[in-house]
């Protein structure tokens, strides 16, 4: 029992990304209640749930775009909650890569730049052969210095994956990535998803209801 | 990547709406500077030429067609006066006259005005001999700088003059004797520098010589002595000036017309025009800023999702304003540099009609301390246009943004 106290303690302690008794109450009175998880550094993890469940509540809490109001949010070894908004907003840039659903850039920007602008709003210098290097090896270099809007969703999504890990984050969340596509493009921008994940040493947490993708991650969160 | 080249990006991304503000804003500014340009440099133009003229004595008619002929030389002479008639004031010790400059006008050398005066007419505009000597017997000429320069005249050439004020060379005095130069004058920056200026008898010999080429139809017996008017400065500035002035318009055949009073209603009529297009040139400013407030906020609905994505990827609330602040500065400065361009542009092909039409020298190449203030205020207009929009796009609501895609 003690012993079991102290394992539990020992992998929160290794944890990249830690959820503690965390709750939220939504601005029309509904409140939800998240279970306590704990991912460690490197791992991949499912977070799986049925619409209504509050899946993107609780990505938006990891990732530090809702505040925090009940429990603990940590990423490494920081605590989400001590940080002041634009301390989030700079931690969030340099240690959380986020993909969403629909991958939405800077429509202004070619790819090559929404990547610059990635690495330059995280306080980090340019870094143009890192950009392309990414983009070849997601199979989307020739299209960096095209529009997003000229991409396909496919494309569009691996381009999105390519801004997630740019700045080498802790950790990756992955809203629904792979909803907007089909088969064929999911299985590859998952495998590509994991394989950059795996080549910065990001913890990655997939948040799904997508079925497809339960075979290939035996760490899940039931919500 | 840095803030100023994303906002830049982003005015390109959409060309018609950025044009469409540019020329707009553009347009405003460049009517205001031009306007600036404009009332300042004819104001430098009427007070230079001023000198310090109270009266101007001449033939009846419209008094500010005799100030305009005589002392800026734009407009034809009312009429010409007798010698005669114009005597008793030129007589030294006169009690309330200074001195009196007798002008006579009528002729033109390639569109320069030939202006027969005496040397009293050289002081009172403070020009300076810059080569050669003042003319001294009819028939001699000394140039004011800018005709000896443009129609590159120099010391012992000689032309003929043409009849009437402007360039028509089938008016040519072929029959009567040349003019010949003696001297060229410094430049003055007053109306000296355009005109070809020789002893009053010239005037007189030039067409006496007219009037015997063509004597088989008019009286060449004798000559008439006139003068077409009068530069008077008083001694002093009294009641009694004031009444010689009066006098002189109730009881003889002259007309005295005072500078001050002329260009004061000059400067009212101008004034109301320069009033209706300053305003009207502060309206499409004003519809201009309207029009980038409208293009910014417009765009920020488009923006919405790509404004909380640069949340996301780690700018603060005060980047995004201050991204959005920075696009409304910068068409406001766009604008500013194309108006600039817009006004001294145009105030340089107005300068060329002027000189050709008036011997005026404008130009569209000086700098005025206000075109700073208006630099300043377009760059308030433009911060001012973007400052809602601005505040909008900080208080992005991330995740609900994100969350409705």
């Amino acid at each position: 029992m003690v012993k079991g106290e102290v394992y539990a303690y020992l992998s929160y302690l290794r944890a990249m990304l830690s959820v503690e008794k965390l709750q939220h109450s939504y601005k029309s009175g509904a409140s939800i209640g998240f279970p306590d998880f704990s991912c460690e550094k490197g791992a991949h993890w499912l977070l799986l749930g049925q619409s209504g469940k509050g899946k993107t509540t609780l990505l938006h809490l990891l990732g530090g775009l809702l505040t925090i109001q009940k429990g603990k949010v940590r990423v490494g070894d920081t605590c989400l909650n001590d940080l002041k908004r634009a301390e989030m907003d700079r931690f969030r840039g340099q240690h959380i890569g986020i993909i969403f659903q629909r991958s939405h850039f800077v429509r202004s920007l070619t790819v090559g730049e929404n990547l610059a602008l990635a690495q330059s709003l995280a306080g980090l210098p340019a870094d143009w052969d890192r950009i392309q290097l990414l983009l070849d090896q997601l199979n989307v270099g020739h299209k960096a210095r095209s529009k997003p809007d000229a991409l396909s969703q496919g494309e569009q999504q691996r381009v999105a994956i390519a801004r997630a890990i740019i700045n080498r984050p802790t950790v990756i969340l992955a809203d629904e990535p792979t909803s907007a596509l089909d088969d064929e493009n999911t299985d590859e921008v998952i495998r590509l998803l994991e394989e950059e994940a795996r080549s910065v040493g990001a913890t990655l947490l997939i948040v799904t209801h997508d079925n497809r993708l339960k075979a290939r991650f035996p760490k899940q969160i039931q919500l | 990547m840095n803030l100023l080249k994303l906002s830049w990006k982003n005015l390109a991304h959409k060309p018609l709406n950025t044009f469409l503000s540019l020329l707009l804003f553009g347009l405003g500014v460049g009517l205001v500077i031009f306007l600036f340009l404009l009332q300042t440099q004819l104001q430098e133009k009427f007070d230079k030429n001023l000198a310090g003229i109270d009266l101007v004595i001449g033939a009846k008619g419209s008094p500010l067609q005799l100030i305009l002929c005589s002392m800026y030389h734009v407009d034809s002479p009312t009429g010409n006066i007798s010698l005669e008639e114009a005597g008793p004031f030129m007589r030294p010790g006169h009690p309330l006259i200074e001195r009196a400059i007798p002008l006579s006008l009528g002729d033109n050398y390639k569109g320069y005005r030939v202006v027969g005066t005496t040397h009293a007419f050289v002081d009172l505009y403070q020009a300076a001999i810059g080569m050669g000597r003042l003319w001294e017997a009819p028939m001699e000429v000394t140039l004011g700088s800018n005709i000896a320069t443009e129609l590159g005249l120099k010391v012992g050439d000689s032309f003929q003059s043409a009849h009437g004020l402007v360039n028509d060379e089938t008016l040519e005095h072929s029959g009567s004797d040349a003019f010949h130069v003696v001297g060229i004058l410094k430049p003055s920056g007053s109306v000296v520098d355009q005109l070809v200026l020789t002893p009053v008898e010239s005037i007189w010999e030039v067409h006496e010589g007219h009037h015997k080429e063509d004597a088989h139809e008019e009286d060449v017996a004798e000559p008439k002595r006139e003068i077409t008017s009068l530069l008077v400065q008083f001694k002093a500035r009294n009641y009694q000036t004031l009444n010689l002035a009066r006098e002189i318009n109730k009881n003889t055949n002259l007309q005295a017309a005072s500078p001050a009073i002329e260009l004061n209603r000059v400067y009212n009529r101008l004034g109301v025009g320069m009033d209706a297009l300053q305003a009207l040139a502060y309206v499409i400013v004003g519809v201009s800023a309207l029009s980038i407030f409208i293009s910014l906020f417009s765009s920020l609905r488009e923006r919405r999702y790509e404004l909380a994505l640069m949340r996301v990827m780690g700018a603060s609330q005060l980047k995004l304003f201050s991204l959005i602040v920075l696009e409304g500065i910068l068409l406001a400065s766009l604008g500013f540099l194309l108006g600039f361009v817009f006004s001294h542009g145009s105030m340089h092909l107005l300068a060329g009609f002027m000189q050709e039409s008036y011997q005026y020298r404008f130009t569209g190449f000086n700098l005025l301390p206000m075109e700073g203030y208006v630099l300043l205020g377009a760059l308030l207009t433009g911060f001012a246009a973007a400052l809602l929009p601005a505040i909008q796009a900080s208080r992005t609501d991330i995740s609900r943004t994100l969350a409705t895609s």
